[in-house]
């Protein structure tokens, strides 16, 4: 490990590589060397890490407990303030109950259907290629690019589905798909389902793969019926697969903004109003930038906190 | 044979219902984008007058697209660089502090966006980099390391140290074993590093929402939002049609051209992730 290198400390004492022991004669020196040569590598991530990453974390710590208009003025502390308010906002505890409905529901019908789609095209027939890749395609997309995709496609006046629906006579008047609260976020999910599906079925088909073929043999050889095969075998070794799906999907979906922001614009009444929307209002439309830092923490702590039990949860599961 | 094909067909349907679901959303804003609308540029029959409306929209679609290009091309080159040389160090060296930077790095994983951007919008204030491309792709490029970081450091630990020894033994400092042994044999991981960090640069739309005041700096995805929000009473749905059809091309494409590497990169992501 620390041998070999032919750089300025060995340069001395140069390393012959036929000589039958090839251990330096300064080790010390050479093992520095070497150890200053991997810091300076390094370098440039510990710059970045520490000043796009760990200088905003203390800042937006000090923020909260501050005053901190948009633009400059008093900066005196006023701890708790920022918390008492951003809690005390009649759009917070709404927000938490929205944001916390919209994750379980694009949660549970986005992974049952990208296990589905994983299901179909895990079998090398002929194709399987083309199908992985169809379902896949929306994933390429940006999330604020499908997001305006889906704005022209639910529009009333000019999009397809509304047209089709007249015209096959099933309603009278054109369709708002954006109009009420509970459509708003039955739209804003299928766009998120449809964007993110093939995603959620590359993790799971490699999942999949990885299961032995010699286990699904044993099993139709114990005359197992597909369904048997399916809950004893197939979803019990997936669970890894289908444990970082769940991780990322519920993290993602509680973050959620570009969808709602562009599709919805948290209408109609503010109905589809989510936490992370919640912050940008706050900095940016109310101009507070204290309580929006305020409104930061309190999601990253949920955030931890929620990883944290995820993670024992998990374990908790292995071991019994 | 007849029985087994027969057996496969119901598997066909339910995957072609599925597949078309999946596809008539691009294809129906692809027709849409060059398809009439009343009252916009494109009255009547097929044509590109939708995208002449977006060519001449405010700052123009080129100034846009140029801005998506230089945040896009800046994020990737600072994204590879700081990964190339992090990867190398975390994979092949050993040093102080290692394993907390390392962890750290990835720790960029766990806080979420919002809780980043808020201090990083004052921080930028401070450093002139406010409203700023650059201040923009910095901030991007943060955002990328966590992946790119411990996809490099796999991609180095795969090379067999036999190789970059005898560079070492025939006199190349490890700068000269990085460029001339190594980078070779870590090339798939910098593409598939580049082109996520590309398509993450190309499609970010929060970033930029908060970063960006000045509509002259705006990269696509923010100037087509904001076509949409700024008409007044009319909608021009054409426009941000082709709009999309703009922002996607080059994503779809790239995908369809590097689609073993994006899946190769996702699964080392996936598996020891």
């Amino acid at each position: 490990m620390q041998v070999k290198a032919p750089d300025r400390a060995a340069a001395e004492h140069p390393v012959r590589p036929d000589t039958p022991d090839r251990r330096p004669r300064t080790p010390t020196l050479l093992r520095r060397s070497r150890t200053l040569q991997g810091m300076a590598y390094a370098a440039p991530t510990a710059v970045f890490v520490a000043v796009f990453f760990l200088l905003p974390l203390l800042l937006v710590g000090q923020m909260s407990l501050s005053d901190w208009p948009l633009l400059a003025g008093d900066r005196g502390g006023n701890a708790p303030e920022n918390y008492t308010d951003a809690t005390d906002s009649t759009l917070f505890w709404p927000a938490v109950r929205f944001t916390l409905l919209y994750t379980v529901l694009v949660t549970v019908v986005l992974l049952g259907l990208a296990l589905l789609l994983a299901l179909l095209v895990q079998e090398s027939r002929p194709g399987a290629g083309f199908f992985r890749t169809v379902y896949f395609l929306p994933g390429a997309l940006g999330l604020a690019s499908a997001s305006l995709l889906f704005w022209g496609l639910y529009s009333p006046s000019t999009g397809p589905l509304s047209r089709t629906l007249e015209r096959l006579g099933l309603v009278d008047d054109p369709v708002s798909f954006l109009g009420t609260p509970t459509a708003a976020l039955l739209s804003t999910v299928f766009l998120v389902v449809w964007k993110f599906a093939g995603f959620y079925m590359l993790i799971l088909l490699v999942g999949l793969q990885r299961i032995p073929h010699e286990v699904y043999e044993a099993a139709r050889m114990d005359g197992a019926s597909p369904g048997q095969v399916f809950r004893s075998i197939t979803l019990p070794l997936l669970r890894p697969s289908l444990a970082l799906s769940l991780l990322l999907c519920v993290t993602g979906s509680l973050l959620a903004f570009d969808q709602f922001f562009v599709l919805t614009k948290g209408g109609p009444d503010n109905s589809t109003v989510t936490v992370v929307q919640l912050i940008y209002r706050e900095a940016f439309q109310r101009l507070n930038l204290g309580t929006a830092a305020a409104l930061s923490i309190i999601v990253l702590a949920a955030l931890l906190l929620l990883n944290v039990l995820q993670f024992r949860g998990l374990r908790h599961a292995d071991e019994s | 044979m007849l029985t087994r094909a027969l057996g496969r067909t119901p598997h066909y349907v339910v995957a072609s219902g599925l597949a078309v679901i999946f596809l008539f959303p691009l294809l129906w804003n692809t027709w849409a984008s060059f398809s009439a609308q009343p009252g916009t540029a494109q009255e009547s029959g097929y044509g590109f007058g939708n995208y002449r409306t977006l060519l001449d929209y405010d700052a123009g679609l080129w100034r846009y697209l140029l801005n998506s290009t230089v945040v896009s091309g800046l994020t990737v080159v600072l994204t590879l660089g700081v990964s190339l040389l992090g990867g190398y160090a975390f994979a092949r060296f050993r040093f102080p502090g290692k394993n907390l930077l390392f962890l750290l790095t990835l720790a960029i994983l766990m806080v979420p966006y919002a809780t980043l951007l808020i201090p990083l919008y004052v921080l930028l204030g401070r450093l002139h980099l406010q409203n700023s491309l650059i201040g923009l792709s910095l901030v991007l490029a943060m955002f990328q390391l966590p992946f790119a970081t411990f996809m490099m450091r796999i991609s180095f630990e795969a090379v067999p140290r036999e190789l970059e020894e005898s560079a070492l033994v025939d006199g190349c400092g490890t700068a000269g074993a990085l460029r001339r042994v190594l980078l070779p044999a870590v090339r798939p991981g910098l593409i598939t590093v580049g082109l996520f960090a590309f398509l993450a640069a190309w499609n970010d739309f929060i970033a930029p929402l908060i970063l960006i005041s000045d509509s002259e700096k705006a990269p696509l995805p923010l100037a087509v939002a904001n076509l949409r929000q700024q008409s007044m009473g009319a909608v021009d749905y054409g426009a941000t049609e082709a709009g999309v059809v703009v922002l996607a091309v080059p994503c779809l494409l790239l995908f369809l051209l590097l689609q073993r590497h994006y899946v190769r990169g996702f699964m080392s992501g996936a598996l020891k992730g």
